[in-house]
């Protein structure tokens, strides 16, 4: 192959993989918008305890299943505090206010984090090594292929569970219409409760791969700006955008890093992956796969 | 309340009482502090005070009056604190009160251009675009050493305050200076939010639509209320490098900045001016206290990073009690306070 | 036709003047009149569903002109497609002598034309005068420098604009709540500040979406009258909505009955009562069980 097609190849393959990454933390976005509407910026912050607090329980000695299971178990419970305490207390405001209600609780939960397990860097090492394997010339990053097989794991899980449970089920109902599905006589509140739960699961997840790539510390809950662009490529309640959007950031990222950077200059990588995702947006208001909303009047 | 009486009645106490506590809060500022404060006073509390009080002023009119949700203030704090550096670098001829002036249209001209995906977002799209403004701006002053002057650190220090010869250098001189610009916008944010422009902003807010319908210039609108936002905000960050600080350093205007105005307007009061003081005030004295009351609850264990866990923590509580309790914030509260310490007329 | 997403003007027909004199009169219809909005064969959907199909209105100048129709009948849609906040997919909507494809919204106040809507929708954060004094923001020409200045025209501009608001406060008996904030009032008050805010510039053309939903009779009593008490003094065109049939049938001068999006009947009100399609659609059950 020619290298520098080859080269090219490599970076886009290492930004889709990355971008696998920036998909899962924003699916955990996806759950709880497309039920009840709030854009929880607390899911970093989630991220970050679940990580904390695995790495914390494994360093005291506690075997891997055991503080999975443990951390678990904490995220299914703040998930459910969360919801009762703050998001149910605010039902019905408007969703901009449910949003600074949540950046509230980003910062309860990143004090309190911290304050639990201290705030030095710890390692997570998830026993997965992290050289590079080649794969018909091109080197790839084999924690990445990792990462993006459990993303893609969580992902299948996840369709199943909303296809062929009957919380998932009521979940769906619940997404397409609120109203209605009150109306039949689904119990939001318990379909909130779960999904918040769930999106506390998926914040472990995601806390432990972001947590092994980064070393677990406070920054790991920045992890939430990168998933701000994904979410506006791919619309707050779209799985499936999330993921595609994913991928794409990630690819613009890693391009625009080795290709623009030289001519622009290094960091764009904080900015670029917004520019991008709004300037699509400014050109198709509906995004990736949502749909023209007609408003009600 | 006072159904009996006439709105002659009604209107008038109410503005002269308001007016009067102005009145006093400025004498007691201007005539009283400057006699009794300490540099302490001046430089840990009251001067960080009106600067952040100054920018949550500007974010309320955006955010409170105007509707539209802002994440980046503090990138319009660092763009009027580099321009206004580079204004009086550059041209050092000019006069401070207009180097200032012009960091804030430079500032409302930043806003402009970050005001314009708002008239095709809404809602979290607008305000992750703000987010994006403000990676950007730290990125461009990070990029472009021309602009800290060449400096290999990128800080810098800022120049004195002197207005037509007088000297603000002392801790007491930039208190008062930037009480004396903090009032004097404050003013105009105040004839602004009682203008028939500041009626059209609250119209965006609470129902565009209909806003559109009954002929309000909705996109004119909302840019106005990012230019004038920003250049308010602007000029605060002239003050909070200036005045306080006296360095420039892109550090201090990051993201955590930009949510601590948030968390003061929120706090104070979204939709009210007085809500950006009261929000402000317990913000600075917050760390403060509980500093105070850590060290005196566990002695030597309390140290600086549990003390800024602590401080998170209960900053994070006081927004979410505040959303749920008192939307309205500490001024709803304050209005309460007073109308039950005031003898039923 | 060319139907664009933006709103154009498609073409303007032979101007025509309208007489001065009757805009003070009282102007009950006269025949011959020429009409002051025309809907012609106006179709709406939403991905699928039919919300307007080929739907044709004429309403003459100063007219009452009431739409009813079962819920789902395209009522709201048809004033969302006349105030220009949906688009239709083909048709165009005459209103005085300007014709369009789309009506442009922000457009609306100087084309003369104000509404309400369905669900109200007020601007909770201001006061009633505030509210009503915005319904005249359209004619407001100080300048944001001149406001914030104090300056003399600015000034006189904001008295003027509140003297008119306090005669519509006034007129519609809303002067003791004229200092409170719209979204502490009823829900019956609320439907009346929003009349005022519309009624203030004195529109020639007015939408009502469904002004008496959720009233008590007696509110819905006071509701006609001022309707009417506008028409009368004015001389606007009023296009409202109404479900209670009773009100309709006295209030208007002109019916016209929709159902599933299409016109089914138009007509003097008698006409429309005496109109079987109608009597099978929709009124047939109202009729047995109030007339």
């Amino acid at each position: 192959m020619n290298p520098d097609l080859a080269f090219f190849v490599e970076v886009l393959v290492g930004g889709l993989l990355s971008g696998v990454m920036y998909a899962l933390v924003a699916i955990g976005f996806v759950l709880i918008y497309k039920t009840s509407g709030v854009l929880n910026f607390a899911q970093g912050a989630m991220l970050l305890f679940a990580a904390l607090t695995f790495v914390s329980l494994t360093e005291r000695g506690v075997p891997f299943i055991g503080a999975f299971a443990a951390t678990l178990a904490v995220m299914a419970l703040l998930g459910l505090a969360i919801e009762r305490a703050v998001l149910r207390p605010l039902v019905n405001q408007p969703p901009i206010t449910l949003f600074m209600a949540t950046l509230g609780v980003a910062y309860v939960i990143e004090g309190a984090a911290q304050l639990a397990w201290g705030t030095q860097v710890h390692g997570l090492d998830l026993g997965i090594d992290d050289t590079p394997i080649d794969l018909a010339g091109i080197l790839v990053s084999r924690f990445d292929l990792f990462a993006a097989a459990v993303a893609g794991l969580m992902v299948a899980v996840l369709s199943l569970f909303f296809r062929y449970t009957r919380t998932g089920l009521a979940f769906r109902a619940v997404a397409d219409d609120p109203l209605a599905a009150l109306n039949t006589g689904l119990r939001l509140p318990r379909i909130w409760a779960a999904v918040w739960i769930a999106s506390g699961i998926v914040a472990l997840v995601a806390g432990l791969l972001w947590g092994a790539r980064l070393g677990v510390q406070f920054s790991l809950s920045l992890v939430v700006l990168k998933a701000l662009p994904v979410l506006v490529l791919g619309g707050f309640d779209s799985i499936l955008g999330a993921i595609v959007a994913g991928l794409i950031v990630g690819a613009v990222e890693k391009l625009s890093e080795v290709y623009l950077g030289p001519v622009i200059g290094s960091g764009i990588e904080g900015w670029i992956a917004y520019v991008a995702a709004l300037g699509f947006l400014l050109l198709k208001p509906s995004g990736l796969f949502g749909m023209r909303s007609v408003e009600r009047v | 309340m006072a159904a009996t009486s006439t709105p002659l009645d009604k209107s008038l106490p109410c503005l002269s009482a308001k007016g009067i506590g102005v009145v006093l809060l400025l004498t007691i500022a201007y005539g009283i502090v400057p006699l009794v404060g300490s540099s302490y006073l001046y430089e840990a509390i009251l001067t960080p005070f009106l600067a952040l009080s100054l920018a949550a002023l500007g974010l309320n009119l955006l955010t409170g009056y105007a509707g539209q949700l802002s994440l980046g203030s503090s990138a319009f704090m660092a763009v009027g604190a580099y321009a206004a550096f580079n204004l009086s670098l550059r041209l050092p001829f000019l006069p401070l009160p207009a180097t200032i002036v012009l960091a804030g249209l430079v500032a409302a001209l930043a806003g402009l251009v970050a005001g314009l995906p708002a008239l095709r977002l809404r809602g979290f799209y607008l305000a992750v675009s703000t987010l994006a403004v403000q990676f950007f701006v730290a990125w461009v002053l990070n990029r472009f050493s021309w602009l800290s002057n060449d400096s290999p650190s990128g800080i810098i220090s800022a120049p004195p305050l002197v207005v037509a010869g007088l000297s603000f250098e002392d801790a007491r001189g930039r208190y008062l200076f930037s009480l004396t610009v903090v009032t004097l916008l404050t003013v105009l944010a105040w004839r602004l939010v009682t203008s028939p422009t500041g009626r059209n902003f609250v119209a965006v807010r609470d129902n565009e639509t209909a806003a559109r319908v009954i002929g309000v210039k909705v996109a004119r609108t909302k840019l106005l209320a990012f230019g004038l936002s920003s250049f308010i905000i602007g000029v605060a960050g002239v003050l909070w490098a200036f005045a306080y600080l006296r360095t420039v350093e892109p550090a201090g205007f990051n993201l955590d900045r930009s949510f601590q105005i948030l968390f003061i307007v929120i706090i104070g009061g979204l939709g009210t001016l007085r809500g950006a003081f009261l929000g402000a005030g317990l913000i600075v004295v917050l760390p403060l206290l509980l500093s105070r009351f850590g060290a005196a609850l566990l002695g030597d264990g309390f140290d600086s990073g549990t003390l800024e866990m602590c401080q998170r923590i209960v900053l994070g509580i006081l927004i979410v009690a505040f959303l749920i309790r008192e939307p309205a914030g500490l001024s709803a509260l304050l209005d309460r306070a007073v109308r039950r310490l005031r003898p039923s007329a | 036709m060319n139907v664009a997403v933006r709103p154009h003007l498609v073409d303007r027909p032979r101007s025509v003047s309208l007489p001065a004199s009757r805009q003070g009169l009282h102007p009950r219809i006269v025949e011959e009149d020429p009409p002051f909005l025309v809907v012609e064969g106006v179709s709406l959907g939403f991905g699928g569903t039919v919300a307007l199909d080929a739907v044709d209105l004429s309403v003459g100048e100063g007219e009452i002109h009431a739409v009813i129709g079962p819920n789902g009948a395209g009522k709201s849609s048809l004033i969302n497609a006349i105030s220009g906040l949906y688009a239709p997919d083909s048709g165009a909507i005459r209103i005085g002598d300007d014709r369009f494809s789309r009506v442009p919204t922000r457009h609306l106040a100087r084309l003369g034309v104000a509404r309400t809507f369905q669900n109200l929708a007020l601007f909770r954060g201001l006061t009633v005068l505030d509210t009503v004094t915005i319904g005249l923001v359209d004619s407001q020409s100080a300048g944001l420098g001149a406001q914030v200045l104090g300056l003399p025209h600015a000034r006189r501009e904001a008295r003027e604009h509140r003297e008119r608001a306090d005669a519509v406060i006034a007129a519609l008996d809303l002067a003791d709540i004229r200092d409170r904030l719209v979204g502490t009032l009823p829900y019956g008050v609320q439907k009346r500040v929003e009349l005022a805010r519309a009624l203030v510039a004195k529109p020639r053309l007015l939408l009502l979406d469904e002004p008496m939903a959720g009233m008590t009779a007696t509110e819905k009593q006071r509701m006609s009258g001022d309707i009417r008490a506008a028409r009368d003094s004015t001389g606007t065109t009023i296009v409202l909505i109404e479900h209670d049939v009773g009100v309709v049938m006295s209030l208007s001068d002109r019916v016209t009955v929709l159902d599933h999006g299409r016109r089914i009947a138009s007509g003097t009100p008698a006409e429309v009562q005496a109109d079987p399609a109608v009597i099978a659609a929709y009124l047939g059950l109202a009729f047995e069980a109030g007339a």
